[in-house]
């Protein structure tokens, strides 16, 4: 890169969005820098931890089955976000979904069907070859082909503003200070989750418990620099993408791997050997997201899913061995439950337990009865020794609170008026969209098409 | 030095380690057999570990997409890993297993059985012609060679030579075939041997999943499985060479030296050339590549094998470049001397790949036809 250059566009963040941005801007013949805070072996922030994105599509579509209409997918949105969401905005995310793969196509990303064991998503989500950090690598290759500048280990320190209007960045690279000037900015940054003063800002203490399961670098300051210069936020600081995740994870980036995928099969128990909620509520992929905050919310952030031998082999087994046991008694004890307080717990299950014929691929028929809570399908009783425990604390993904924005990416200030030359793309503004709950696979989508809004809107602002 | 009953309980240890890892995460699934492979399972016992191991290419594939490769804690090297299992079933699957050390120093052993070849053959023609006849031209007549070396003498020594080779690798196949605990006459009688064989020969899985492997840097390529068909084209081709000239010979009593427009020589030489070119190929790649994904303790074994073959084929085509001059005597127990040490370290070497890769994929294949675990959680 060349400091004493002033850019057309200035992309902050080296994720999905920051590329697509980069990209989408170079491509309409603008000079881009695009800062990365990781060194150049972590780069990417969260997208390397993703596997896929939701599409919209009326027909059969390459590696996606059937079809998934935009009225689904926008009722499927109001769901999990119980109408938290500016309909405008997801509404054209939903629309431009449907025509994001040719364009990622074109800068080296490849599909393929969904994986083994994700049935109910293969007709929702394309899957990336290679998941997420491939997709990362492609688009990096083509960044670095089409003559995008690109700093790895760049931290930006502050922004230097005039009103609304983006002048320059102070920027940190490997312990000394550069001056990033460009005639427009992309903030694709990334949440605050990594900020962990901050999360217990808006948590308590409480979120010391919490695992960041991406990229340590999401700290949260650009968000903070230009909230703090005036534009506006929208969403709330608690909200964002969690997951209940085994407690042994690594405290930043264990990804995918911490997954416990079988909450709804057997029953989840709190550090008082009580349990809390329905786990078969619904099917797993539409329930996962939820299960973060339930986490969250009890004693301690802790949770244990608890399953006997009937189950293992019908789950993707998660990567750290189960806490065995050969009685309920032995188990709590290994647990460190109170011993009499879980089987009382499984006991009172058991009972409630109806017969019914088990099918983990429906909405099946076995359900408890006269139990509270209840849980209303997948109800087996556990019987059969060896009984296993997973520990589950609250993942937290990524945090909503994001820049407000409009649909030409632009960020919105105080005055609800957009900046003339300061846009937003990927987790950093999708709060406007998901202002609570989670849809897999909807924030690549939210990336991909902001960010190509971003860096396309961006090039022409900056155009003589 | 006596092979490993085992594998080092580390080395165990880090491959039920990675697995676990690749199993919770599947986002590799699309690139090879290996990872479909490996979500068919719970648990990774060293049976699974070794054929696993043998299903993979060793490309960079799974390194570049991998989200866990170092500096990440989990220092998921996957491709490095399964390298160091597979070096150590080729050492298990040896026979005799007393001739197993010889894995390890693929590159001496070669050496000194080609060294040793050439003294052999050296003999052999002065006890037919003396000094003398060793470095006279020679006119290019049919049976110029046996004039060299009596034929018998010659056929005696390769066809031990190529029994030996054939009995180690089929005990070996065997060895590895048991260890797996799949029906015995599944590996060479079944659809899915013809599955295997096929898979095998075409290389289906050195294609990162379409459009080639991370190989030998992260851009995907097809340059490693061309040149790889390069080389065993080459090795076909001769293999077909010395099977009409032995047809010309007892069929059609007719003694090499061949015409250069002959079938053999045609042959002979084109199998040549793609024994030149391919290993320099796939040497130049070596060298290129990235020394995460590799085991470097086994770089003499590869370049052993590859260097090996160059020899035989370029002495060979010298061979009959200059077959009419003074130097043909000393060119032609150099060049059967060289063949002779790539057969007798064939079961020994870097070949052994071709005969598990076979094996795993034909088990591959059986497992294909079973049902998939049903994950139905997601």
């Amino acid at each position: 890169m060349d400091w004493s250059r002033t850019y057309d566009v200035l992309v902050v963040g080296g994720g999905n969005a920051g590329l697509c941005a980069a990209l989408s801007a170079r491509r309409a013949g603008a000079s881009v820098l695009l800062l990365e805070s990781s060194p150049r072996e972590l780069r990417g922030g969260n997208s390397r931890h993703t596997r896929n994105l939701r599409c919209m599509h009326v027909q059969p579509a390459d590696v996606l089955t059937e079809a998934y209409p935009e009225e689904e997918y926008w009722e499927d949105l109001c769901k999990v976000t119980g109408g938290q969401t500016n309909e405008a905005l997801a509404r054209m995310v939903i629309r431009r979904s449907a025509t994001c793969r040719p364009w990622m196509s074109r800068y080296g990303v490849r599909f393929q069907p969904s994986l083994g064991g994700t049935l109910h998503l293969s007709r929702t989500n394309a899957f990336f070859l290679g998941g997420g950090k491939a997709l990362v690598n492609a688009y990096y290759r083509a960044a670095e082909a089409l003559g995008v500048d690109v700093a790895y280990g760049a931290e930006v320190r502050e922004l230097e503003l005039e009103g609304s209007r983006f002048l320059s960045a102070g920027v940190s690279v490997k312990g000394f200070r550069h001056r990033a000037r460009a005639r427009t900015l992309v903030a694709a940054a990334g949440g605050f989750q990594a900020n962990t003063a901050w999360l217990r800002e808006a948590w308590g203490p409480a979120a010391d418990n919490f695992i960041i399961r991406g990229t340590p670098y999401d700290d949260g300051t650009v968000l903070k620099l230009l909230s703090g210069a005036g534009m506006r936020t929208v969403g709330d600081p608690t909200q964002g993408h969690a997951v209940a995740i085994d407690a042994r994870a690594p405290r930043f980036d264990g990804g995918i791997v911490t997954r416990v995928d079988c909450v709804s099969l057997g029953i989840v128990v709190n550090e008082h050997a009580a349990r809390f909620y329905d786990e078969g509520e619904d099917f797993w992929p539409k329930r996962y997201a939820i299960w973060g905050r339930l986490v969250a919310r009890q004693p301690d952030q802790i949770a244990y899913a608890i399953i006997d031998a009937k189950m293992p082999g019908t789950f993707v087994p998660p990567v750290f061995p189960p806490v065995e046991a050969p009685t309920i008694r032995e188990l709590a004890a290994a647990l460190r439950l109170e011993p009499a307080a879980l089987e009382r717990t499984v006991e009172d299950f058991n009972r409630a337990v109806r017969p019914g014929a088990f099918d983990h691929a429906v909405l099946d028929g076995c359900a408890t009865e006269g139990l509270s809570p209840p849980k209303s399908h997948w109800a087996r009783r556990l019987d059969t020794p060896p009984f296993s425990a997973y520990p589950l604390r609250p993942g937290i993904t990524f945090t909503y609170l994001g820049l407000a924005v409009d649909e030409r990416a632009r960020v919105l200030a105080g005055d609800g008026r957009p900046s003339d030359n300061v846009f937003a793309a990927g987790e950093i503004m999708a709060g406007n969209i998901l202002g609570k709950g989670y849809l897999a696979g909807i924030g690549m989508t939210i990336g991909t098409v902001f960010g190509t809004i971003a860096g396309e809107e961006a090039a022409r602002h900056a155009a003589p | 030095m006596r092979p490993p009953d085992t594998l080092p309980r580390e080395l165990a240890a880090e491959g039920e380690r990675v697995m676990r890892l690749c199993n919770a995460c599947r986002y590799c699934e699309g690139f090879c057999a290996v990872f479909p492979a490996l979500e068919r399972r719970l648990s990774f016992a060293e049976a699974d570990l070794v054929y696993l191991a043998n299903l993979c290419h060793n490309c960079g594939e799974c390194w570049y997409a991998c989200q866990y490769a170092p500096p990440h804690e989990f220092e998921l090297a996957f491709s490095r890993t399964l390298a160091q299992i597979r070096a150590v079933s080729y050492q298990q699957n040896a026979r005799p297993r007393a001739l197993a050390g010889l894995m390890r120093h693929g590159g001496r052993a070669a050496a000194w059985l080609s060294a040793a070849g050439l003294l052999l053959f050296l003999a052999l023609e002065l006890a037919r012609g003396g000094t003398g006849g060793l470095v006279a031209p020679h006119p290019d007549a049919a049976g110029a060679f046996h004039a060299q070396i009596s034929h018998g003498a010659m056929v005696a020594v390769f066809l031990t030579a190529g029994l030996w080779a054939a009995a180690a690798l089929a005990l070996g196949l065997a060895a590895f075939w048991r260890q797996t605990g799949e029906r015995p006459g599944d590996v060479v009688a079944s659809r899915a041997a013809a599955q295997g064989f096929w898979d095998a020969l075409r290389l289906r899985y050195l294609d990162g999943g379409g459009g080639g492997c991370a190989y030998p840097d992260e851009v995907p390529s097809q340059a490693r499985r061309w040149l790889h068909h390069l080389t065993v084209a080459g090795f076909g081709l001769c293999f077909a060479s010395t099977s009409v000239a032995a047809i010309y010979h007892y069929g059609l009593a007719l003694p090499a030296p061949y015409p250069l427009l002959s079938l053999p020589v045609v042959l002979g030489t084109l199998g040549g050339g793609g024994l030149l070119l391919g290993p320099a190929g796939l040497l130049w790649l070596k060298l290129r590549r990235n020394p995460a994904i590799v085991d470097p303790a086994q770089t003499g074994l590869d370049v052993g094998f590859l260097v090996l073959l160059q020899l035989a084929a370029g002495t060979g085509l010298l061979l009959m470049a200059l077959r009419q001059t003074a130097a043909m005597g000393t060119l032609l127990a150099l060049h059967l001397g060289l063949v002779l040490a790539l057969f007798v370290t064939m079961p020994y070497g870097k070949f052994v790949h071709a005969v598990y890769r076979y094996a795993a994929l034909v088990r591959y294949a059986l497992e294909q036809r079973r049902p998939r675990p049903r994950f139905g959680s997601e």
